[in-house]
């Protein structure tokens, strides 16, 4: 038997020496951009079709990031809105070492000054505001320019007797802006509740992954909560959690079927029929 | 040398101290008291240049005050409630009515416990869904019977669990934020421990924010800050993290996020708790004395006007 296992150890070597110090590659080499892997079937799909299937695995139906301007296009009458305060800029209150770089790198990718957008429009011909948290800045974490927009859009849809629709995915709470950025959940959720006490009707929308200080305010708050598929949505991490209590985590914890499970979720809603899921939800509230 | 080191040392000395003091062959009184000033020197040294990192090993003794013993110093016939009328009843949170000069008040606060069997009890002061929904039920109680709230805050954070999930952890805790920007009694916080991340500022919604001189509010527990931002797991960076955060009451009151900074005795409350309940108190009686007259209009107007000014953005 030794003898055996000491005969495949020096065969297995022997290949590992053929094939170099670098370990086979179990990806095969695919052209920048054509083709898009996805994240839970490893399946190729052209881009192109993906885009086209709005970034859902026509394969598995996994919902992959979607930016926000493209969300909006995509839900908006013609896909046609009015953006506001999209200069906004945090004055980095806590002064805090290499934010002002962090910042600037987001910026140069996403184009965005921060992570969430506000827009004003039609769908389905009913004048609505919607917040969008787009995660490609900074997670979307919610500092005070987050924290700002979001309640300036809530009080302009209460001035306005609108509906408002918010899009969350967020890593939570904006570390580098300390304890201003945990004061954002108050300051949000108490101009959510004069939006309330308005009468006038708040989907909150969850998307992949809506986390820490933005679960625990405005995101489980609405009139109706809604889902996308799969999503992770909890308020401590699943690594925190795990380490906390040193055992596995049960599986599809936190994602969106469970939060339906356990009645945090009105309804799960794929994101082809989002829209049209929207204008049914805001015809039967005008 | 940590503020945990220099509290042994003086410890050490008092002690020594006290034994040569007793034997008057060792010394004489003039000596003894050259000897005593010095250290009384030392102390005064070692806790007026505490470190943010200092405070927060302060705010964390478990010799300081906790919830029940502000309640039994500060209020009369105090009466506690338990339970959420959901599911149960969370140790982590103490709430209850009783009186404040004779005006009858409604009491919320995080208790921690201070052996281990308390700790687990109440979960080291670390609420669940059940407890922010048994304070909510508190807080409309109150609302209704016209009561002002008082809430005393010290937790580490919410409590991070499968069950804390599976009962909407985030759900409670925004709505307790809703509640308090939104009830029409006056409100009343103090930060008298700990002050972790959203597990806090869930009862922290009100017309006057006080805290105590070491202790300490914050975003998340500093471990969990260096955790996240510098993927530190053995606690290297903690201490930079407590500096960064800006979280000590110093701090928070020049940033406008508190309005009242409570002395405490040198070296922590716990020292000299009476003089602590004694500023509590006259804070308490100033503030209701103030709010009671205000319109249950203005009130809210002032509370939403409170929170909605924080920020630091242009454009």
């Amino acid at each position: 038997m030794d003898k055996l296992l000491k005969e495949r150890r020096h065969r297995l070597n022997e290949f590992k020496d053929y094939l170099g110090k670098k370990p086979a590659s179990k990806h095969v080499e695919i052209p920048d951009g054509i083709y898009t892997k996805c994240p839970q079937c490893e399946g190729l799909v052209l881009s192109s079709h993906i885009k086209e299937n709005m970034y859902v695995c026509p394969k598995c139906g996994r919902h992959m990031y979607i930016s926000g301007h493209e969300r909006l296009e995509q839900l908006f009458d013609n896909g046609k809105y009015k953006e506001y305060w999209s200069s906004m800029k945090t004055n980095d209150p806590l002064d805090f070492p290499d934010y002002d770089l962090k910042l600037e790198k987001a910026k140069k990718r996403t184009g965005m000054n921060d992570g969430v957008i506000v827009a004003s429009g039609r769908i389905g011909h009913i004048k609505t505001v919607v917040v969008v948290m787009d995660n490609h800045f900074m997670m979307a974490s919610m500092g005070t320019v987050a924290g700002e927009k979001i309640t300036r859009a809530i009080e302009y849809a209460t001035r306005k007797k609108r509906p408002l629709i918010i899009f969350s995915s967020s890593g939570g709470a904006r570390m580098q802006e300390g304890i201003f950025s945990l004061m954002q959940m108050g300051k949000t959720c108490a101009a959510l509740k004069r939006h309330m006490n308005a009468g006038l009707l708040y989907i909150s929308y969850l998307t992949h992954p809506t986390t820490g200080g933005v679960t625990a305010s405005f995101a489980l708050l609405g009139d109706i909560n809604i889902a996308e598929p799969g999503a992770l949505i909890g308020f401590a991490g699943p690594r925190v959690i795990e380490s906390t209590l040193r055992q596995k985590l049960p599986e599809g914890f936190q994602r969106s079927e469970f939060l339906v499970e356990h009645g945090f979720v009105d309804l799960i809603v794929e994101r082809n029929k989002s829209r049209e899921t929207l204008i049914t939800l805001l015809h039967l509230h005008s | 040398m940590s503020l945990k080191e220099k509290e042994k040392k003086i410890k050490e000395l008092e002690e020594k101290l006290q034994r040569i003091k007793n034997d008057p062959d060792l010394i004489d009184a003039v000596e003894g008291k050259r000897i005593e000033d010095t250290i009384t020197r030392y102390k005064e040294h070692t806790y007026s240049s505490l470190s943010a990192y200092d405070r927060v090993y302060l705010a964390r003794k478990s010799e300081r005050p906790h919830i029940k013993e502000y309640i039994a110093n500060l209020f009369d016939d105090f009466i506690e409630m338990h339970g959420d009328r959901f599911f149960k009843d969370d140790q982590a949170i103490v709430g209850g009515i009783g009186y404040f000069n004779h005006l009858p008040v409604t009491v919320i606060g995080h208790q921690k416990g201070r052996n281990l069997d308390d700790n687990m009890k109440c979960q080291f002061g670390m609420a669940s869904p059940d407890g922010y929904r048994k304070a909510m039920r508190l807080i409309k109680q109150a609302e209704k019977f016209n009561r002002p709230i008082i809430t005393f805050v010290d937790t580490p954070g919410a409590y991070p669990g499968i069950e804390a999930e599976e009962n909407g952890i985030g759900e409670a805790i925004g709505q307790s934020l809703m509640l308090l920007s939104d009830v029409t009694v006056p409100v009343i916080v103090f930060v008298v421990g700990e002050g972790g991340s959203g597990g806090a500022l869930a009862i922290s919604i009100g017309d006057h924010i006080a805290m105590l001189e070491n202790a300490v509010y914050s975003v998340l527990s500093p471990e969990g800050f260096a955790s996240i931002l510098w993927k530190d797991t053995k606690g290297e960076r903690v201490g930079e993290a407590c500096e960064v955060m800006k979280m000590t009451a110093k701090d928070l009151y020049e940033a406008h996020i508190i309005d009242e900074i409570i002395p405490e005795a040198l070296g922590g409350v716990h020292k000299d708790p009476a003089l602590t309940y004694r500023k509590i108190r006259q804070v308490i009686t100033e503030q209701l004395d103030a709010l009671v007259r205000v319109s249950k209009k203005d009130l809210l107007n002032r509370r939403y006007a409170k929170f909605r000014k924080i920020g630091d953005y242009r454009g």
